[in-house]
Parts: structure tokens; sequence; C-alpha cells
């Protein structure tokens, strides 16, 4: 079964290949079945496969489909590699994709590009698995901008209005500018390395580099630009708050659940790099810990239900960096996974009742669905309790909780890391609460026009079980102990090593984290339920502020201001050229003397006979006086 | 076997512009023969040679027919590799050619494909030449036909365009004519056989000033015709202006005899000389990629927004023929045919919206994609090319040639790959201006007849397939590819003897000088 995992990827090829071939002929009920299907072919594939691979206690299998180029030492195959982590990423993938697209099914169900939607949907799983199973950089960076481009396609995919497009470009840009460092990154590595084979590269760093080489982290600090573009960390992180311009299914499937966590991947595949480069594992946690906080006080701020969970997005993803910065890889990857769950829940959620209510995006003219969509309000509430870690019941507390504990106990941890993290976590739970308090409490601001269907709550339901019970398969030394998951990474990610004499401390953290938690909500519930006045009071007195952070603290402006206004001013004040001007002069200058001498042919004789007397004396002087 | 292919050409164009008189169907008919036969053989060739294909061996045709033996003047005509690559790509754009003037030229009918086959035939012969006189005739003989292609059936500027690209191909043309003249009689002083052979030239030893003089001779044509900035502004005049086929030959195929020109002459010719103002060169096409690119972002014509990318990819071109290597040099290739192919397709959409909304202003567009589908697909397609998404050609292209100048200069492939982010910006413009967004004006538009998926579909399913399977053409490529990199290696070895005795000298000067 194994050597059938070049199908994981070609699956949803296919179904994209196919839509976008005949789409546009097909009905809707047939391009669904495509659609839904390549990718549900892929995931039990995915399950198949995984469950060979675990049982055949290999470390590692490879792929080689075809040899894609070769030249003067740099060889580069269409080839996959499986291991546990590229495992635990098709996995999520497909199986979280699957049930997206089925909730799309429903969800798209009225459009008029529904065949489209679906084929640039597989075109994404495609290459997002090609991206997490490349087995080379070259293949990666190739599944890189693959889920770029889709990324692009699908945030405008209403393309109609001028602003979805924008937001779609400004993706597709920022995060060229990430790939552009990776590029060169990669450029670094072939030069150091004479190949970029992933696993090549992974087992010579050691022997080339000693820890802390200026080389390796010149590397890591490009390939960090990379994951900093597509997981929207730090300084990259604006386009993702208005790639929600895309269809909800998009935000959750790209903007949440896989594509943003590519930088994830990315750094926990490379860790040996990091792990050699100090300086940019260090600064891989710093851009993690403030980004979680930027855009943390950000999702305070917003009243577009959608635009909270993007900024929530970013935030937790900094949590994930903040994990890879201290070492703690697995701890990553789990948060990545139990993200992926509660996330996609959360958007699919959101998109159910954005869609309930006329695609109305305005929190704060909601309110009172607790009723009227029970099956969503209870999987939104509990998506929101993973996200903002409820202790013991949800997985996100097990996950973020792994989190908090390295990094402050890790080696490479310190306590200015756990205050972030903390202090992010407490922020989360404040944003979280409000966000389901506003919209599912209170009085209803608009009438419901649309009870979603079975294709909806299905998803929704299995994913909020995902969100509660996945986080038992990793339990704290404190809780259980129980290391399911970090023991599958093991051989692959090394573990971290603590500090000496903080072992003790673990619980009265834990206990510090879920009382924070807790009380977050606890103010969510009086800001917003209770007594609303105070709410409305802080947010005047600190109008100032609440406006800073709701434009995403200004960087938008800020870029704006420094990179994309002097680049268009450059570009159209040269629009005609300016080196053209030269030419056009010496084409003047010839006409103009053109026009001179003209002058000299005017068909009186007696000035011809003038100039040949005039001539003749000048050449006599000449000669006299020049003697050759 | 080789004459033939040029002799096809020419008959077929006088034939096709005769029979025109009487039938304007047959001439279409009768030139579109004329290249699928052209075509046939090159493919042919290809795949017979393809499988024997050798490093050491790399010249898989050779035809040598006297024809002015008293100065030294032979028809010697030779196929390798890269030529090869290049004659598979100049029949397949010249049946695109054909296709697409199909419904579009209605004026002058046989004199339009009479021209149309000349410039095949001289591109033809500029990348057989194995002379360069003949090298310089054929130069002549491609740039004749293109200015009538472009003054007689342009848009409205025509005349100044196709002045204006006569003038910049004609002067520099002249300097390239003036070093393959001072080539000759140096060579025949040397060893007293005058011959415009270029296996006989090849062996010219050269003073440094000498070789750089004449160097740049070549250099002035080619860089013209690639073109380089600041010699780029006959480009945009020219591609805006010519017709949708003069502007996919220009693009498609005249572009990339300048490149062509860089690795079969200058580089073999004057490996040293060349060495020796690489990293200008390089400098100037990283100055091509951004300048191109930033120029790109605001134009508003369609055609001269293409055109301007057009520019920015060919800086690509001069960066990887500068570095000296071969991951670079391969890139080149790939680039020349990839960017043929992509920039001739966006050329081709421009063309075809052209013929149905008589406009190329790209403010005046705007949300055609649910109007013409399969349209919107195929622009797709060749918009990603031309940002460089990997999966289709133009990205291996411009991955090897950046991993290659990356060996030879860091800091300007640093710039260079910082292009790529403005290409970004540049072809997504072209995307949203034209097919995304609302629609303000009420075109009514029809998708792609047949005659037109019949060109976009195969220019589609070629560029995928040279990102997917590239490995082909690599190998064509590689014989070539060796040989230029042996001539450049043996200057460096060259250079280094050279810059080990300058410091000998400086240090004997000082000596003499203390006392």
């Amino acid at each position: 079964m194994l050597n059938s995992l070049w199908l994981i990827p070609t699956f949803p090829f296919l179904g994209a290949l196919i839509l976008v071939l005949v789409g546009s002929r097909l009905s809707r009920q047939v391009a669904a079945r495509i659609g839904a299907g390549s990718v549900g072919l892929a995931a039990l594939l995915t399950m198949a496969v995984g469950y060979d691979f675990l049982n055949s206690g290999v470390g590692a299998y490879q792929y080689t489909a075809w040899n894609w180029f070769d030249v003067a030492g740099l060889s580069t195959s269409f080839a996959f590699y499986l291991d546990p982590l590229s495992l635990i990423f098709i996995f999520v993938i497909t199986f979280v994709g699957f049930l997206i697209h089925i909730y799309s099914v429903e969800f798209m169900k009225e459009d008029e590009g529904f065949a489209r939607f679906f084929a640039y949907l597989n075109l994404f799983v495609c290459s997002m698995l090609i991206l997490v199973l490349a087995d080379n950089l070259v293949l990666l960076y190739l599944g890189w901008e693959g889920v770029g481009l889709c990324s692009y396609l699908l945030i405008g995919f209403w393309y109609s209005e001028a602003k979805n497009g924008y937001a779609a470009r400004k993706a597709f840009i920022i995060t060229r500018v990430g790939d552009t460092a990776m590029a060169i990154g990669l450029f670094m590595l072939f030069s150091i390395f004479h190949t970029l084979n992933i696993q090549d590269i992974l087992t010579q760093a050691p022997q080339v580099w000693v820890a802390g080489t200026s080389m390796a982290v010149v590397i890591a600090f490009l390939l960090l630009g990379g994951a900093v573009g597509k997981s929207a960390q730090l300084p990259l992180q604006t386009w993702l708050p208005d790639a929600m311009a895309g269809p909800s299914p998009v935000s959750a499937l790209i903007h949440a659940a896989t594509m943003v966590t590519a930088g994830v991947y990315l750094i926990t595949r490379m860790h040996t790099i990091y792990e050699l480069a100090p300086l940019a594992q260090l600064w891989v946690g710093i851009i993690g810990a403030v980004t979680l906080l930027l855009a943390g006080c950000s999702a305070l701020t917003q009243f577009d239900l959608k635009r909270v969970l993007a900024y929530s997005t970013i935030s937790q993803i900094g949590y994930m960096f903040l994990a890879m910065g201290v070492g703690a890889w697995s701890s990553a990857v789990f948060h990545f996974m139990i993200h992926a769950f509660f996330k996609a829940l959360l958007f699919l959620g959101a998109g159910a009742v954005i869609m309930a209510l006329h695609h109305e995006h305005d929190m704060f003219r909601m309110g009172g669905l607790k009723n009227k969509l029970p099956v969503i309000y209870w999987t939104f509430l509990i998506g929101a309790a993973s996200l903002a870690a409820l202790p013991f019941v949800t997985a996100g507390f097990y996950s973020k909780d792994q989190i908090l504990w390295l990094a402050w106990a890790g080696e490479k941890g310190n306590v200015w890391f756990f205050l972030a993290a903390l202090t992010g976590a407490f922020i989360t739970a404040i944003y979280t609460f409000r966000m389901v308090f506003i919209t599912f409490f209170g009085k209803a601001k608009t009438q419901v026009s649309h009870v979603p269907g079975k294709r909806i709550t299905i998803p929704l339901v299995v994913l909020s079980i995902l969100s509660v019970f996945g986080g038992f398969i990793e339990l704290p030394h404190t809780l259980g102990h129980f290391t399911l998951f970090s023991d599958f990474l093991s051989l692959l990610l090394p573990s971290v090593s603590l500090r000496e004499g903080v072992e003790s401390s673990e619980w009265i953290l834990q206990g510090i984290a879920g009382l924070l938690a807790l009380t977050g909500v606890y103010m969510a519930y009086v800001f917003y339920i209770r007594s609303p006045r105070i709410s409305d009071e802080i947010k005047s007195s600190t109008y100032v502020l609440h406006q800073f952070w709701l434009q995403g603290w200004n960087v938008d402006a800020l870029y704006n201001f420094l990179f994309v206004r002097p680049f268009v001013y450059i570009s159209t004040l040269n629009k005609n050229d300016v080196i053209d001007k030269f030419y056009t002069m010496l084409v003047r200058a010839t006409e103009f003397f053109n026009g001179v001498f003209v002058k000299t042919q005017s068909g009186i004789l007696r000035w011809y006979v003038m100039g040949i007397v005039v001539g003749a004396i000048l050449i006599i002087t000449i000669s006299l006086f020049v003697q050759p | 076997m080789l004459p033939l292919l040029i002799i096809i050409l020419l008959t077929g164009g006088i034939a096709a512009g005769i029979i025109a008189y009487w039938n304007q169907a047959a001439c279409r008919w009768l030139s579109l023969i004329t290249v699928v036969v052209d075509f046939a053989i090159i493919l042919f060739i290809w795949i017979e040679e393809g499988l024997s294909m050798t490093l050491t061996d790399s010249w898989l045709r050779d035809s040598h027919i006297p024809w002015i033996p008293s100065f030294g003047i032979s028809f010697h005509l030779a196929l390798d590799g890269l030529s090869l690559l290049m004659l598979v790509l100049t029949f397949f754009l010249g049946i695109l050619a054909v296709l697409i003037s199909w419904k579009e030229i209605q004026y002058r009918v046989g004199f339009f494909h009479f021209n149309l086959l000349w410039v095949l035939a001289g591109i033809t012969g500029v990348f057989l030449t194995m002379d360069l006189f003949l090298f310089y005739f054929f130069w002549e003989v491609m740039l004749i036909p293109m200015y009538f292609l472009i003054g007689i059936w342009g848009h409205e500027n025509r005349q100044y365009a196709a002045y204006k690209f006569f003038i910049f191909t004609q002067a520099s043309g002249l300097l390239m004519l003036l070093a393959i003249l001072g080539l000759y009689f140096i060579h025949g002083e040397q060893t007293g056989i005058y011959s415009f052979d270029y296996f006989a030239l090849l062996n010219t030893t050269l003073s440094p000033d000498t070789a750089r003089w004449l160097m740049l001779g070549f250099l002035a044509a080619f860089i013209v015709k690639l073109p380089v900035v600041p010699l780029h502004t006959w480009l945009p005049d020219a591609h805006t202006e010519a017709p949708t086929a003069g502007s996919l030959l220009l693009a498609g195929l005249l572009l990339k005899t300048g490149a062509y020109g860089l690795i079969r002459f200058v580089i073999p010719l004057f490996p040293s000389a060349a060495q020796s103002i690489a990293p200008w060169a390089m400098l100037l096409g990283v100055v091509g990629i951004l300048y191109g690119a930033i120029q790109a972002y605001s134009q508003t014509d369609f055609k001269r927004l293409v055109a301007y990318t057009s520019v920015s990819h060919m800086g690509f071109i001069m960066l990887g023929v500068f570095s000296f290597n071969e991951l670079a040099t391969q890139g080149v290739v790939m680039q020349m045919i990839t960017h043929g192919i992509s920039t001739g397709a966006l050329f081709i959409l421009a063309g075809i919206l052209y013929e149905r909304i008589h406009t190329r202003d790209i403010t005046q567009m705007g949300g055609l994609w649910s109007k013409v589908p399969f349209m919107g697909v195929a622009a797709m397609v060749f918009v990603m090319a031309s940002l460089g998404l990997p999966g289709l050609g133009n990205f291996v292209a411009e991955f090897l040639i950046l991993v290659g100048s990356w060996q030879a200069n860091q800091p300007l492939t640093i710039l260079a790959t910082a292009g790529l982010v403005v290409a970004t910006a540049y072809s997504l413009r072209i995307m949203q201006k034209v097919y995304l967004g609302s629609s303000m004006q009420g075109y009514i538009l029809t998708d792609l007849s047949l005659r037109e998926k019949l060109i976009l579909v195969p220019m589609c399913i070629v560029i995928i397939w040279l990102g997917l399977f590239p490995q082909q053409v690599i190998n064509t490529a590689r014989s070539t590819v060796a040989n230029t990199m042996h001539a450049g290696n043996h200057a460096t070895i060259h250079q280094k003897q050279d810059q080990e005795e300058v410091p000998n000298t400086s240090a004997f000067n000082t000596e003499r000088r203390e006392p």
C-alpha cells in the first residue's frame, strides 16, 4: 500500500484537471462528486498508507515518480517522502480538507462558479500535499507556490468585486516577498551542499557546519523569510485579514487549517539547520511571541466575525513559532493539528452563521442565534472553548499548555517568552468569548434566512469531536503523562531538555494558565452580557488605541507609505520611458541640422559661387599653415 | 537536408505571394503547409538524433557548399542541439503565426505571407549558419521583411515603429559587420587563409584589446536585439504596433536571435574578453529585469505591457549567459524557449481581444472572465508562467539561471530574484484589469473559436510540459552548453594566469622605482 503514496496528491490533481477542462458542462451534482470525491479518496488512501506505514516500522518511505531536471549536479525529482511528520500533515490536509469539501457542496450550491470553486480547491489540496510530501526543496517550492496560486484564486473567487481582487493580489505579492527570500536560501543551500534534497541536506549540515556558523544563520533567516510570508507572521502578516474576502470554506481550509501553517512545516522540516543557527531560532521565537500578542490585541477590537478569526489564526500560528523558537518541535506540530481542527470548525461555523444571515459579517448585527441555530451554536462553542484553551476538557488546552510550559521550562525558553504566551492566552480567552457572546447571545438583530443542512452540520460535528478528544493523545506529566503524539515524532524531532529544577512547578503554571483562561471568559461575560456599558465605556475612552488595533497596528498604512506608493509613483511617473527621450532628442538633433543645412541649398547661383570661393580660400589657408 | 529547410521557406514564400492573386485561402494554406513541412523535418531530425545524442559529438548535421571561394565565403550550415531547439521553436511559432493571421490579415494577403515566410527563412538561416558572412546576410534577411510586416499591417503608429525598429537593428548590425570584417582580416593575416568560416575563426588568437573591440561589435548587434536596457526602446513600439503575428515572431524569435548570438558567437569567439565584461553585462541584465518590470507595471496598453515584460525576462538571459556556468546557460536556453511561448501567447491573447473589442487599453477592459472563460483560463496559465510559477516552463528557466548566477555574483542575483516580486505585481495586474473585476463596458464577446483554441491549447500544453518534463530539452542542449562552457572555462584559466602575472609586474615596477 505504501507504494501508492503518489496517488494521494494525484487524486485531487485529476479532480482539478477534470473540473477545469469540462467543469462548466457538468451538472452540479457530478462536479461536487468529483470535487469532494477526489479528496475523499485521498483521505481514505492516507488512512491506508498511514496504517501500512505504522505497521511496516520503517522510519521513512520514499517514492520517485520521475526525474524533473538534472543539470550540472542539480538533480531534482518528483519524489515523495513519507515520514511521521509528513504523515501527520497529509492526514490533516486530506481529512480536514475532505470535511471542508463536503461542507462546500452545500455552502456554494447557489454559486455560478460551482465547478470552478472545486477545481481550485482540489488544485489546492494537491499542491499542499506536494508541499509536505516533497523530498527536495525545489519540489517543496513548487507546492509552496502552488498553494500561493490557489490562495490567490480563491481569495479572489468572487472576482467581480474589485476589493476581492485587491485582497487576492495583496496576498500573492506579500507572500512572494517571503518566497523570494526563501529562493535565495535555496541558492545558498545548493552552493554549499550541491544538492537540494532535504534529507541529504539535513544529514550533511551537522558535518559541514558547527553550531552558530554565520552561513547557517543566514540560511535559516532566509527560510524564515519564506515561512513568515506564508504563515502570516510579523512583518508579513498583513495579507491574512484581507484574505477573508474569500468564501468561508476557503478561509477554513487554506487560511486556517493548512496553507498558513506551511511555514511551521518548513521550519520543523529544516529543524536541524535551526538548531545549528541558535540566533535564527531565537528570532523564530521572538517573531512568534510578538506576533501572537499583536494579533491577539487586534482580534479584541474587530467587528467582522471572520476578521476576529483571521487575527486569531495569526496569533495561534505565533504560538507555533514560539514553540519552534524554544525547540519544542513536536509541540508546534501538535498545536498545528489541534488548531487545524478547532479553527476549521470555527471558520465553518462562522461561514454557516454568515450564510444564515444573508452574508452579514458584522457580529454586532448578529446576536441571539443560540436558539435559532443550535447545532452551529454548540459546535462553535466547543471550537471556541478549544481556542480559548479551557482547562482539562478541550484539546486546545493540552496543545497550548505544552507550549506555555516549554516556553518557561525549556532550555531555550525564558521568562519573556512565557509571559508573552501567558498574556496571549488570556487575550485569546477574552476575544474568543467576546465573539461567542456577541454573536450567539443577546437580542437577535438580523433574521435567520437559511437553516443549514446536513452537509454543513456533519463536518461541524466531526470537527467538534476532534476539537475535544484530539487533545487526549498527548497529556502532560501532571495529568496522566500520555505521550502518543510526541513518541510518534520522537525519532524525527528532538525533544526539549528542561532547565534544572523547574519540573516541580509545572502544575503551578498549568493552574495559572487555566485560571487565566477562565478569567478571560468571565471578563468577556461581564463586558458583553452582564453590563455591556462597561465595554462601551472602555471603547470610547480608548478610542485611538481601539482604532489602531482595529487597523492591525496600522502596518498596512506603513507599508503603503513605504513601499506601495513609491513604487506606483515611480512606475507611473516613468510610464513613457525616460530613456526613449534620449533617442527622441537624437532624432530632433538630426532634424535640426537637416533644417540648417537644407538652407544652404537655396538654388541661388551666386551663393554657390560664394561658397566655392570661401571653401577654396579656407582649404588653401589651412594647407599653408598645417604642414602634413 | 539543412539548406532544404531554408529553401522550402523561401520558395514557399514566393509561391504564396503569387498564388494570392488568384486565391487568398490557397495562399494561407500554402504558407501553413510550408511551415508544417519544415516543422515535420526538424521534428524528424530531433527524434532521430535525440536517442543517439552524446556529449562529445555536438554537431548533428553539417552541410558545406562553396559560394564565393575567392573571399572564403561558403554556404555552410550546421546543426547542433541549440540550433535544433531554436528551429523547433521557430517552426512551432511559425505555424501559429500563420494561423493567427488567418482572419486578422485581409489586406495584401500575398505580400504578407511572403514576408512572414521570409522572416522565418531569415531566422532559420541565422540559427543554422556557420559562416559569418552568411550570418550577416541572414541577419538582414530577417530584418527587412519584418520591417514591412510592422510598417504595412501594423496598428495606428506603425510607420514610426517600423522605422525605429529598422534603424536600431540596422545600425547595430553594421557594427557587427565591421567586427566580422575585422575578425576576417586579422585571422587572414595570421594564417594566410582568408575565411569567414565559424570554425576557422574560432581559433583566432587576438590581443585583449582587439578582442574587446571586436566583441563589442558583435555585442552591439545582439544586445540591441535582445534587448538590453538602455537599448530597448525600439521594442515597446515595435511590439505594440506590429500585427499579432509580427509581435509573436518578434518576441518569440527575433529576440532569441540576440540570445543565440551571445551563446554562439560572443562567448566562443571572444571568451576572455567576454569574461572581462561579465560583471557589467550581468549588471545590465539585472537593470533590465528590474527596469522592464517596473515599466511594465504602469503600462495601460496590453501589448506594450507585455513588451516591457519581455525586456524584463530578457534581462535574465543577459544575467545567465554572463554567469559562465552550465546551470545558468541551460537556464538561458530554457528561458529562450519558454519565453518565446509564454510571451508569444500573451501577444496572441492581446491580439484576439483586439479583434473582438478593438482596443488594447486595459483600463477599458475588466470582468471578461465571465464572458470568455476559456480565454481566461489560457490567460491565467500564461500570466502565471510569466511570473515564474513552478510547474510551468519559465520557472525551470529562471530557477536554473538564478542558481547558476548565484555561483557567479551574489548581490546581483539577489536583485534579480527581487525582480520576481515585481513580476508578480505586473502579472497579476494583467489578470485583474482584463479578466477580473466588474465589467464596465457592454462588450459582447465570443469565446475562443476552434482556430484560436488550436493555437492556444498546444501552447498551454507545451508550457506545462516544459515545466514538468524539461529534461529532454536540457539533454538536447547539453553538448552545446558544454562546448560553450569549455570555451569560457578556458578563458577563465587564461585570465587567472593573467591576474597572477599582474601583481608580479607591479611589484617589479615598485622595486625598480625604489632605488
